[in-house]
């Protein structure tokens, strides 16, 4: 009964306002994605394949990112690459195949 | 200087040819040379909206292949000399419409015109691309409805990066919102988006807000262009629409719901 009252007379959330919310995030999501060049993917997953030799990595944690930055002397495109590796587990070195290693070469 | 004008939407069904026929009249009918294009190749409709598909002998494509020229393509309106129609093809052939005969066309009607506008096809492939390409001033029709705000943004991205302005580093191709369908009525109870909630969302210029109106479908019916009828809500909506395009002022109409006539409701009259 009391259900019933209620959905008699409870205000209803208007369904213009779900259809603008719903839009904004849509239209956020999919305005990033738009101007991006198609490379950006392969990138990303060459960029796991890299650092995945170094720290146990997943998909998720790199984010790669092309931006404007509108500085001084106009627009200028800004690549952002975001890796997570906070809590990520080292690989022991004999794991590394083909044995890369950044800044560790003596002369 | 002649204008291309895009009537575009990415969206089907909202209501671009209505619009294009509308809006080419409403310029005539202010004493501008106007010609209006159908690009909907396959899907020739705009013939009939504007009332003249029993005088279509040759069409747009027949004149990019060479097989007629221009003047025997084009239309001449019986109720406004200024106003021009220039039908599509029913070929099934989609890639009928050649990017270089198009510009050549188009080149050819600079010269006779004042404002050309072109009646886009839905969609994002070649048709709706190539409508799009040549423009120097856009109108976006959108109903104010999830769907159809969601691909006109997506229009908007494809002539801010695909148009030939947009590859030439031109100046961008001039962009105007014009929503129709519009019931001021529903809008007031909350059950339909607002002007300003899709002019937030697409944040272009509005160019003007078309009611939802009986006299449409009239129009289309009788195959007259709404601004023809200047008594209906519709048709003074887009000569407003017209005046705004022109560069005046004009105060939005039909935005807020009507105070029903006390004698209006008695004898139903719309």
């Amino acid at each position: 009964m009391m259900n019933l009252f209620k959905s008699l007379f409870a205000p209803q959330r208007n369904s213009a306002s779900v259809a603008k919310e719903r839009l904004k995030i849509v239209l956020a999501h999919e305005r990033a994605g738009r101007d991006a060049p198609d490379f950006l993917p392969k990138l990303q997953k060459e960029l796991i394949d890299v650092v995945g030799r170094y720290v146990e990595i997943r998909d998720d944690m790199i984010r790669v990112n092309l931006g404007k930055n509108l500085g001084k002397a106009g627009d200028t495109s800004l690549l952002e690459i975001n890796i997570e590796i906070d809590g990520a587990k080292r690989r022991s070195v004999s794991g590394i195949a083909g044995g890369a290693s950044i800044g560790g070469a003596k002369a | 200087m002649a204008k291309v004008v895009v009537i575009t939407s990415g969206k089907g069904g909202v209501g671009k040819t209505t619009s294009s026929a509308a809006f080419a009249a409403g310029l005539a009918l202010r004493g501008h040379r106007t010609v209006v294009i159908d690009f909907d190749v396959g899907l020739r409709n705009l013939d009939l909206i504007m009332g003249c598909e029993r005088r279509v002998v040759f069409d747009f494509i027949n004149v990019i292949n060479g097989d007629a020229n221009l003047n025997q393509a084009l239309i001449k309106d019986k109720r406004n000399d200024n106003l021009y129609v220039f039908p599509t093809s029913q070929t099934r052939d989609k890639d009928a419409l050649k990017r270089e005969g198009v510009e050549r066309v188009l080149e050819e009607l600079r010269q006779q015109f004042d404002y050309i506008v072109c009646d886009s096809p839905a969609g994002i492939e070649h048709g709706a691309v190539t409508a799009l390409y040549f423009a120097d001033a856009a109108i976006i029709v959108t109903n104010p409805e999830v769907s159809s705000v969601r691909d006109s943004d997506r229009i908007i991205g494809i002539l801010a990066s695909r148009s030939r302005r947009a590859e030439r580093n031109e100046a961008p191709v001039e962009l105007n919102l014009l929503l129709t369908r519009y019931d001021s009525g529903r809008v007031s109870r909350g059950e339909m988006m607002t002007v300003e909630d899709v002019q937030e969302i697409l944040s272009i210029p509005l160019l003007g807000v078309i009611p939802e109106s009986e006299s449409v479908l009239r129009a289309s019916n009788t195959g007259t262009p709404v601004t023809f009828d200047t008594e209906s809500p519709a048709g003074r909506a887009y000569h407003d629409a017209v005046a705004r395009f022109l560069g005046e002022t004009r105060e939005m109409r039909f935005v807020k719901p009507e105070r029903r006539n006390f004698l209006r409701v008695l004898f139903g009259k719309a």
